[in-house]
Parts: C-alpha cells; structure tokens; sequence
C-alpha cells in the first residue's frame, strides 16, 4: 500500500489530476489549471494564490519528488512544530527569557535586599546564604503547582480548575487542626518534624490514590464524577477541620492559624532534602509525559484513537499530580489560586499547546510571581508571610485585564 | 475485513444493540444508513473501540479489537467521531500532525511531514494550514479533522457522520475525496451516513441498520428499492432513475 501512497503522489499526471480537482473548491482564481497541465510544478504553483505559500507547495512538490530517490528525506519546508510562525517562536523565546530575567532578579533581590555588607563580599554572602532556604522553597513550590497545575488541567479537560481543590488543602488542614486538637500547643510543634512532614505528604498521596484509583478505573469511570466526589470530600474534610477548631482555646487557634495560611516561611530547611528528590522523579516523569500529555488534551476519542491507553495514562499523570501537590501543600500550606494563576499565565503568554514549551514558562512564571509577591509583603507592606494574600489580588487582576484583552482561553 | 459476531450492546432493558454479525470485505466505501438511535454510531464506536461492548468480538484484518494493543490498533484502523471539540487551540498543520502519533510518539521525523503534507493537500486545505481551528468555517475544519484520521495512514477509517456542517459543494467533495481515498489508497472507508442517495452514489457497499439489528447488507442497486427503504426508514419511499443513478424520494 506503501508504494501505491508513493506513486498516486509522485506521479506528476496524478498531482495535476489532482489540482484540478481541488482547485475550484478551495481557491476561486484558478479556472485557468485545466486538469491537463504539464508539469507538477506548473500546476501546484498555479494551484495557489499567495505568493509565499507558492514557493511553499513548489518545494514540497520538488521534495516529494526527491524523496523516491533518497531514503532519508530533508525536513519539510512546510514543517510545523509547536509554534507554528517564526514569529510565535521570536515571542515565545522573549518572554521565556523575560521571565526568566524577572525570576532570576526577584531572587536576587530577595537575598540582597536590606543586606547590610556591600555586594561580593564575604558577609553579603553568608547573610545571603541564610535567605537562601526561602529561594530554594520558592523555585521547588512553583515547580510543583505549575507542573502539577497544567497536568491536572490537561487531564480533566478543563482550564479553570486546580487540583488544590481535589482534597489536598482540607487533608493539610485536618491533619494540623488534628494534631492541635488533640496534643495542644506540642502538636504545633511536632507538625513542624520531619516524621510529621512525611507523614502528610504520604497521606495525601495515598488519600489521591484511592480516590483516582477508585473513581477512575470502574466500569463507569468518569472524570467529572471524580472530580465533583473529590471536591465534595475536600469540603466535608473542611467542615471536620472547622468544627474542631471552633472547640479550641483561642490560643491554640492563634497557633494553627499560623500553620494554615500559606507561607514561605511555614517551611523547614531539613524537609527540602526530603522534598527535592521526589519533585524532580515526578516533574521528570511528567516532562517525558509530555507528547503524551499533548496528546491526552485532545479528549478521550481522540486519544483511544491514536492508540493511549487513555485510563492509565489518567491514573499516572494524576498520581505524579498528587504527589507534587502534596509536597507542595506540606512544606508551606495551602495555595489555592497560586497553581491556577500560574497555569492560566502560561497559557496565554506561551499560545501553544505543547507541554514541552508550557511547562518551563509555567515554572518561571510561578517564580517570579512567588517571588515578587513574598519581596513585596516582606520589604513594602513589612507583612512577611501570607503571600497567598498579594497572589491572589495582583495575579487575579492581572489575568482579568489579560482576559478582558484577549477574549479567549 | 471487518468482522463482527454476535456483538451485543444493552443501554436498558428497552434500549440494546445486537446481537450483530456482519462482515465488511476490505476496500472500498461502505456506508452505515438507517433511522436515528438504530445504533450506527453505536457500532461504528465499537469496532473502532472507542466503546467496548457487553458481549461478542470484533475483528479488524484479523485482529481483535478488545485484546490487541491499542498501540497496535492505531496503526490499522482510525475512527472520527461525530462530535469533535478540543479545549486544546491548534493550527491545521498541527491538529493533522496528531494523526502521525502512533508512529512518531510526538516527535514528527521528515518522513512524517510528508505525509501530513499529502493528507492536507489530498483534502485542499493547504492555503489553510496555519489557520487556528477556531478560525475555521465548519466545513473546513471537518476536512481538517479528516485530514487527521487520513494522516494516520490506516487500512481502515471509520467515519460517524463527515458529512455534518458540510454543504452541498463541500459534501459531495468529502465523498468524492473518500471514494478516491478508498480506490487510490486502498483505504477500506467504513462511513455512518444520513443521505441515503449519497450513499447510493459512492458507496460500494451500503449495510441498513434498525432497532439495533443489521437488517440489510448489499450493494446500492440492492438496497435501493422502495420496499428495502420504506422498511429500514419506516417511511413511505419511492426510487426512481435520477440522471445519475438511482435516487430515493421521500418528502
């Protein structure tokens, strides 16, 4: 069948039969391409109207035709990757770089901000050193949201949710409000341990595999159930939460209410050697997902039809998710817009599809945005620790105004 | 060739599919007619195992469509639903690209340009091809979508309606692209249809199915009597000899 493929397309009768039977359907002007004309380069270069796309569909022919004689063939001049136009990769590129830039900036001016000894010298940098934790809880957080962000949208098909509210953040909370309950102001304290830390990361993670697992694999498996059972369990956990802390002291409130509200800060330096190896074998895993995950947008049809096993490839992709949020939500607490925010940005600055080009602009964005919001609270408003708060009314704008411009997803 | 046996498929104890055995010979273009909910889609899902069905087996050039690796399948048979909407914003070039995914995992080589080339030409959209989707009439973006399934590059195609959206010009050159696909190409072109005179015209084969049954399977000329028609649409029809061959009248 191969050869017939061949013949039917190299054949230069067969390309002018063909061009005069496509020709009137698609471009009015070509009247003059009777069926019989010489040449396949004639023809196809008849065949169209503008002028680029003529050399375009010349070469293509040409290529075509070179292609029977050399077995391993040039790339085609009509090749299109995952940003189509020169100028979407010029673009593409820039703001890549920009964020970039503006990432790398925030995080020096968060280590060299109000630092006392002159820059490059030894005192700079044993001040800078002791910041540096922050940084490192500010690149992995972004890391884990954006990632986990754009996957989790791509799998549910939907661009304005966040796996925040799939049960991670009710779980974090009950599990704090728990440990105050009922150990008091020790709890806290041990909440911050590493065996604690372990401890959340591992139940939620579990919690998200016999959610995903259950949900996902039976005979009515169905996303957007699993989706509603997840946020309805997320919200009756809240409720849990919510009643035990209305039979607390108000001092032990005091204290978990610190813990609650997300914050760089909430972080322990000992946890990240714990935190960074598992974030980068799921981010890895997810980046070699990515044609896959490119591939998964397009909806189940789609996707059965080029040959994913669609199911499972759900279940992994959630699960590397899961982990990542978790990780995430245990050293600093609950994010809920942060991930979204982060996703949405991407999106419309990166305008491709391809989780290849989306993912490290969702990651730079997410650095930049963490690490401006924490600058700003800790060095201008003098309120260092809920960035939740900055996050969500500059980056909310921001995406409104983006939106309100572009008038599309 | 498209086997099936005994294929069964219950929605309710009211609404069921089958048991259906049928075999479609390979080549050529066989459509699918019949009333609405007779289960055309429903089958044409099956075999492309979009869905899987409660009883039976299906065979595809001698594979199994429930036990062969779907990685497999990918490469033999292509199916196109009817509905088709993507979150996902994608150029012509690019949607039709997806098609090379069961060969290329995502990473397209020269070889594969190739033939994303010749499927968008073979379906005239080439001055199209950096367009956006959303910037598509309908039609267009239906030829685009079949693009992708040709793309592909599977013995077999199963199409669940390609003629939706597509006016007349547009309809008669998506059957005239399928028929030249299926001759020149070798393609067998399995197509749920509406228009039983299109069927007539560029089918090979036409199969009529009602209340979840197979109820005829046989050539145009066969099927396109009065009393074969008025049973299958439980209407009154008429066929009489158009200029181009028969044509079946029923308003």
């Amino acid at each position: 069948m191969a050869d017939l493929y061949e013949a039917t397309y190299t054949d230069p009768a067969s390309l002018a039969r063909r061009a005069g039977q496509l020709g009137p359907s698609t471009l009015p002007d070509v009247s003059g391409a009777t069926p019989t004309a010489g040449t396949a380069q004639a023809t196809t270069a008849s065949g169209t109207a503008d002028e680029t796309l003529t050399t375009a569909s010349g070469a293509a022919a040409q290529a075509t035709t070179a292609r029977t004689h050399t077995p391993a063939p040039a790339r085609d001049a009509r090749h299109q990757g995952a940003l189509p136009t020169r100028a979407a990769r010029v673009r593409y590129f820039a703001i890549l770089t920009g964020m970039g830039a503006f990432a790398l900036a925030a995080c020096f001016a968060l280590l060299a901000w109000d630092n006392p000894m002159p820059v490059g010298s030894e005192g700079f940098w044993l001040i800078a050193n002791l910041r540096a934790t922050n940084i490192a809880v500010i690149v992995i957080v972004a890391f884990c949201q954006a990632m986990a962000t754009v996957a989790f949208q791509t799998v549910t098909h939907n661009r304005i949710i966040t796996p925040s509210i799939m049960g991670f953040e009710s779980l974090y909370t009950l599990i704090h409000t728990s440990m105050v309950f009922f150990f008091g102001a020790a709890g806290i304290v041990a909440a911050g341990s590493t065996s604690m830390f372990l401890t959340t990361v591992g139940t939620m993670v579990v919690f998200a595999a016999f959610l995903y697992g259950w949900l996902l694999s039976g005979r009515y498996a169905n996303m957007q159930i699993m989706l509603l059972i997840g946020i309805i369990l997320g919200a009756g956990l809240g409720s849990l939460s919510t009643f035990m802390q209305r039979l607390m002291t108000p001092g032990e409130f005091d204290l978990l209410t610190a813990r609650l509200i997300g914050s760089i800060s909430n972080a322990e330096a000992s946890h990240l050697w714990i935190a960074v190896p598992i974030v980068a074998v799921a981010g890895g895993a997810l980046w070699l997902l990515a044609p896959k995950l490119n591939v998964l947008a397009l909806g189940h049809d789609a996707a059965v039809n080029l040959g994913l096993n669609q199911r499972a490839y759900n279940i992994i992709v959630l699960l590397l998710v899961s982990v990542l949020m978790a990780i995430s939500t245990a050293l600093i607490g609950p994010m809920t817009f942060f991930g979204f925010l982060v996703a949405m940005l991407a999106y419309q600055l990166a305008d491709t599809h391809d989780h290849r080009y989306v993912f490290p602009l969702a990651w730079l964005t997410g650095i930049a945005v963490l690490a401006g919001a924490y600058f700003s609270l800790k060095h201008l408003f003098y309120a260092e620790g809920a960035v939740g708060i900055i996050i969500e009314v500059v980056g909310g704008s921001f995406f409104l105004l983006y939106i309100l411009r572009k008038g599309r997803l | 060739m498209i086997t099936l046996s005994a294929v069964r498929k219950s929605y309710s104890t009211e609404v069921s599919i089958g048991p259906v055995d049928l075999q479609i010979p390979a080549g050529g273009v066989t459509a699918l007619v019949g009333p609405n909910g007779a289960g055309k889609s429903t089958l044409l899902t099956m075999i492309g195992r979009l869905m899987g069905m409660d009883e039976g087996a299906i065979e595809i050039a001698g594979y199994d469509v429930a036990t062969t690796k779907s990685k497999d399948l990918a490469k033999i048979v292509s199916i196109l639903r009817q509905e088709n909407h993507f979150v996902t914003r994608l150029t012509v070039r690019q949607l039709v690209g997806f098609g090379r995914f069961p060969y290329s995992q995502g990473r397209l080589t020269g070889a594969d340009d190739a033939v994303i080339t010749r499927s968008i030409d073979f379906l005239g959209l080439g001055p199209l091809e950096g367009r956006y989707l959303d910037e598509l009439s309908g039609g267009q973006r239906q030829r685009a979508y079949v693009a992708m399934v040709l793309a592909q590059d599977t013995d077999y195609v199963l199409l669940d309606e390609p003629l939706n959206n597509l006016d007349m010009r547009h309809s008669v050159q998506m059957m005239q692209h399928l028929e030249r696909a299926a001759e020149e190409l070798g393609r067998t072109v399995v197509i749920v249809l509406h228009d039983i005179n299109f069927a007539a015209h560029y089918a090979k084969r036409i199969c009529a199915v009602k209340d979840g049954q197979v109820c005829y399977f046989g050539t145009p000329a066969e099927i396109m009597r009065p009393e074969v028609l008025s049973d299958v649409f439980d209407t009154p029809v008429d066929v009489i000899d158009g200029p181009r061959g028969p044509l079946a009248v029923y308003y």
